[in-house]
């Protein structure tokens, strides 16, 4: 396969502890361009924490994060992150949306232009002026993506988008996710809704305890998952973490 | 008394809140990037400095008003400049009371907008020297109460303008210094009187920043 960007990204052994827990358990993985990546897993798997490493906010405790492809120099210019819960400037929407261009050296008109495009194309007309602290988590959550998207990132991180959003918002940060997928950008999401990953899923790695359990692309992993933890999950039986050690499994069968 | 126009009383109460203000104006110039500074970075003695700007909040006026004296007295290592007994060396002394509770307030502030801002303008491309700015201007209804807590003190004060002023008369006499003068010559109605307006330009001034606070949060913005 041909490489033109910063991507694929590869994780090699990677390991990493918060606060004396195994956050990320020896996780080896590739993230490869043009293909939406869903990392699905309970609550507390380490889906979020591998996305800001991912992203470059934290570094590893051992093991290689590295992107492979030619242009990985410019790496932290052709990424953007969408957190789980969105963070607005005090401002309208139009300014947030400009404000995630000021350190990326367009000119004024550019910036401008490229504001008014991704306003456009991402539906955000009837909330442009709108104050965007006063919006609903999910108005906010989509201008969030448009804001991050705007940069013209080659790959796009999002974090659970859709926590906390009603089915219609859900549907809307979909669509918008399906949108900036389709016009060319590598989308990597995290969640635990098992229905939204059958959604959006080209690709599936399966996350439980710090540990990628299951690599697969999406039609495979939801016919025949090959780990159990994956089956149990898909067949709605509770996996949580052993408080005490994280190294075992538990299953709750009801 | 308060309304019947005594030219000096407002000569008085012109010259407080000049001097108030240039200390707080001077203190809030000088005390944000500092308290940013001490929010955002990390250095050896980090911990050891924000102690002591903390222990320097409950600095007493006469203190600060004494160095003033010695730093400014004709002996002095400023003395050449013979700014004593001058309102430029009262708005040195507020600066330097006020300086560290605008600097220590203002930290807290800045530590809690970078837990809240800090990894999505990381993520934008930002870094927590540019980001001051933005931060800044997010937390301006907060930090806006970190100012007013600093000329509550200013304007309250009356032991480091007694001393570097020398409260004489048309000159350095802002309000605290003449209701001290008035109380102990016995003018108690002249000193109630002086009282009452500094309490009014207290509320009043309290009141407005309320407005301001209410209304922007309102709207969002």
């Amino acid at each position: 396969m041909n490489f033109s960007g910063v991507l694929p990204l590869s994780f090699n052994d990677v390991s990493l502890s918060l606060e004396g827990r195994v956050v990320l358990d020896n996780v080896s993985l590739d993230i490869l361009p043009h293909e939406r990546t869903i990392i699905l897993g309970p609550n507390g798997a380490g889906k979020t924490t591998l996305l800001r490493l991912c992203h470059g906010l934290i570094s590893a405790d051992s093991g290689e994060v590295c992107w492979q492809g030619p242009q990985a120099g410019m790496r932290s210019r052709r990424q953007a992150m969408v957190f789980q819960r969105p963070i607005m400037l005090r401002r309208s929407v139009r300014a947030n949306i400009a404000y995630g261009l000021k350190f990326t050296g367009l000119s004024y008109r550019q910036k401008k232009e490229r504001v008014a495009e991704v306003i456009e194309v991402t539906g955000l007309n009837d909330l442009a002026n709108r104050s965007a602290r006063l919006l609903s988590t999910g108005e906010q959550q989509r201008v969030a993506i448009a804001r991050a998207w705007a940069l013209g990132p080659e790959i796009l991180f999002l974090d659970e988008p859709t926590a906390s959003l009603d089915p219609g918002g859900t549907r809307a940060i979909e669509r918008l996710v399906e949108f900036v997928s389709g016009a060319g950008t590598t989308v990597v999401l995290t969640t635990q809704d098992l229905s939204q990953a059958r959604r959006l899923a080209e690709r599936i790695i399966f996350f439980h305890n710090g540990k990628a359990i299951e690599i697969a692309d999406a039609k495979s992993f939801f016919m025949r998952p090959k780990s159990r933890e994956a089956k149990a999950f898909l067949e709605g039986e509770i996996l949580w973490q052993n408080k005490t050690d994280y190294k075992g499994l538990q299953l709750c069968v009801g | 008394m308060i309304f019947g126009a005594d030219p000096g009383l407002g000569e008085v109460v012109l010259l407080s809140l000049k001097v108030s203000c240039s200390a707080v104006a001077l203190a809030i110039f000088f005390g944000l990037p500092l308290g940013a500074f001490l929010a955002l970075y990390r250095f050896p003695g980090r911990g050891l400095t924000i102690i002591c700007v903390n222990a320097l909040m409950g600095l007493p006026p006469v203190v600060i008003g004494l160095l003033v004296y010695i730093i400014f007295s004709r002996a002095g290592p400023l003395g050449v400049f013979g700014l004593l007994y001058s309102p430029s060396v009262m708005i040195i002394a507020q600066l330097l009371l006020v300086l560290p509770i605008i600097a220590a307030l203002s930290r807290q502030h800045f530590v809690d907008l970078w837990h809240e801002y800090g990894d999505q303008l990381m993520s934008l491309g930002s870094n927590r020297w540019r980001a001051v700015p933005t931060l800044l201007w997010e937390g301006r209804v907060n930090l806006v109460t970190v100012g007013l807590a600093g000329f509550g003190r200013a304007i309250a004060e009356v032991g480091a303008v007694m001393i570097v002023g020398g409260n004489i008369d048309h000159y350095t006499r802002v309000m605290t210094t003449a209701i001290t003068l008035e109380t102990s010559k016995g003018n108690l109605s002249l000193a109630l009187g002086l009282g009452i307006i500094l309490l009014l330009l207290s509320v009043f001034v309290n009141l407005g920043v309320s407005l301001a606070r209410a209304v922007t949060i309102r709207q969002g913005v």
